[in-house]
């Protein structure tokens, strides 16, 4: 149940100013995607035009197509709410439901699409995603008490649980342990290891180290100056990208010369 | 002791802190000292009411017989107008907050302020000299159609200038405070946790549902009590609009009253122990506003583990 991304000639918008031109990427199922890049170079806009997350945003928009499997997400008659439960997303904070309690919370999105779920089913899929985030030993005696009391880092898996608990094709991330500690960061990275065996997972990171270490491929997005828009810049094996980079500014990049 | 760098401090500064201390403090203490005056002084007021033989109260049957109609007949309006009003409040408050443009949105929010601010003689004007015409051909259909309901008995007043009138003008007139504040509070829903349900493939409903209604249900509460406090202690427009009499259960006849209209309607023309009785009147509506704030204080401090506040 995962699905390969094809971009096509993907420009992105807000209003008028072109924030992200021309990115053309293949994103392979089963595998770790690493987007790498300077603030401000488009690489978070770009990630959320892949689940259309970015319409949230008043006046943003996409010229290109971005093909899940072949098929088209900007297509006539393709439903946002359709394309986002099947591309789950992980945010930069941890955002569990501070209304609802541990339980409710991995179960939310199931909820949205399937009302009439039982209570041995429920518990079945609370625990085997609670075990895919790696988060079940330490909140299993306490599945009722509200998801804003766990630490910063069992939040994260909370929400990496609520993505994966409606069995999406694939996993966005956006810079998901940059709030968190060195620990919190290790276990995440580690679940991220894990959850490509199932799905496609695109990160997003500003740690070079983080890139390098968890993902198969590495997109390094770069801008020319503020209010040019960003651009992909190289795209390739993540081993090939960090030690023999064609582009010069990827070199000068990952080898901490800039940015 | 001996004078070092560390003991040295900036004088202005402390003095400053000192003041802005003692004026705070003695803010607090006045609404305190202020809340006890009133209610001292409706106590001693009321005290010879209380105590009075039953055949001197209005009525002759002693006090708790004259009041508690009164207080049925408040409950019953303020009923009333939250059950009209907070459904449309936090619809209009939704809409403003999550579903309309940009510049109908604060257009619309300007013109719910604004219906606050009009006096609440002119809703009991506008009450009794068109809603009350209006709305009673629809009385006699609920009286010919619903009359088996005790609430909607025959035969409906033929001047509209009924209890339900008046819970609808209350209505009314409580719908702009709760609105306001509900809108205010679903405008402060965190972006992440929207993005979260969102992200998830929920619908703009579903996502208020996920997570506006239960982030803003403490505001709400807050709102629905303002709005309650408002309606127990309206006078002018429950005294222009409703026609009052005996308590009675149905809402469409003539009849009821609620306590701030009794004591304005009687106030004017009383003297020895029937101020008492009016002024032991309010002390009991003072008594119930406590109440339900505190309910509603309640309610909101049971759920603070949940309400996205740690």
């Amino acid at each position: 149940m995962s699905k390969r991304i094809d971009v096509k000639d993907l420009n992105v918008y807000y209003s008028k100013f072109l924030a992200v031109e021309d990115v053309n990427i293949n994103i392979d199922a089963k595998s770790v995607t690493a987007f790498i890049g300077p603030s401000g170079c488009g690489k978070s806009t770009f990630l959320r035009t892949l689940n259309r997350m970015h319409e949230v945003i008043p006046g943003a928009r996409v010229e290109g197509e971005v093909l899940l499997d072949g098929d088209n997400l900007y297509g006539p008659g393709v439903d946002p709410v359709t394309v986002r439960s099947q591309i789950g997303m992980v945010f930069q904070r941890p955002n569990p439901f501070p209304t609802m309690s541990i339980r409710d919370n991995v179960l939310a999105g199931v909820k949205l699409n399937n009302t009439k779920i039982s209570k041995g089913e429920a518990d079945v899929l609370v625990e085997r995603s609670l075990q895919g985030a790696n988060l079940w030993n330490e909140v299993k005696d306490r599945l009722g008490k509200p998801g804003s009391g766990l630490s910063g880092g069992q939040q994260q898996r909370l929400c990496i649980a609520r993505a994966i608990a409606v069995e999406p094709q694939v996993i966005l991330m956006d810079e998901p342990c940059s709030a968190l500690d060195p620990i919190s960061t290790l276990a995440i990275e580690d679940l991220i290891n894990e959850l490509k065996d199932q799905y496609t997972v695109v990160i997003v990171t500003h740690n070079m180290q983080q890139a390098a270490r968890v993902s198969d491929k590495t997109a390094f997005f770069n801008i020319a100056g503020t209010g040019k828009p960003g651009k992909l810049i190289e795209f390739g094996d993540t081993p090939t990208i960090f030690s023999n980079p064609t582009e010069k500014a990827t070199e000068d990049y990952v080898s901490g010369r800039f940015g | 002791m001996t004078t070092t760098s560390l003991t040295k401090s900036r004088g202005a500064g402390h003095t400053g802190d000192k003041v802005f201390s003692a004026a705070a403090l003695a803010a607090g203490c006045l609404i305190l000292v202020v809340l006890f005056g009133v209610a001292l002084f409706l106590v001693i007021q009321a005290y010879p009411a209380l105590v009075a033989p039953p055949d001197k109260i209005q009525g002759g049957e002693g006090f708790f017989t004259y009041i508690w109609p009164l207080v049925i007949g408040t409950l019953i309006a303020s009923v009333i107008a939250l059950v009209i009003a907070t459904p449309i409040a936090i619809g209009v408050a939704l809409f403003i907050s999550h579903f309309a443009p940009r510049k109908l949105a604060s257009g619309l929010g300007y013109v719910i302020d604004l219906l606050a601010a009009i006096p609440s003689v002119v809703y009991g004007a506008w009450g009794v000299a068109f809603l009350a015409k209006e709305i009673s051909p629809a009385y006699n259909w609920l009286a010919n159609n619903l009359g088996w309901l005790p609430i909607f008995q025959g035969p409906a007043s033929a001047t509209g200038k009924t209890i339900l009138t008046a819970g609808i003008v209350l209505a009314v007139m409580v719908l702009p405070i709760i609105t306001s504040l509900s809108r205010e509070i679903f405008l402060q829903t965190p972006k992440l946790h929207e993005e979260a349900a969102l992200a998830l493939g929920a619908t703009r409903w579903e996502m208020i549902r996920m997570t506006v209604l239960p982030f803003g249900r403490p505001g709400i509460i807050s709102a629905v009590m303002l709005g309650l406090g408002r309606a127990l202690g309206e006078t002018m427009a429950v005294a222009l609009v409703l026609s009052s009499g005996a308590l009675t259960a149905s809402l469409i006849q003539s009849g009821n009253q609620t306590i701030a209209a009794e004591i304005a309607l009687n106030f004017p023309e009383a003297s020895g122990l029937k101020v008492s009785t009016l002024i032991a009147a309010g002390l009991v509506l003072f008594v119930i506003t406590l109440g339900v704030n505190m309910i509603a204080r309640g309610i909101i401090t049971r759920h603070k583990e949940f309400s996205g506040a740690n």
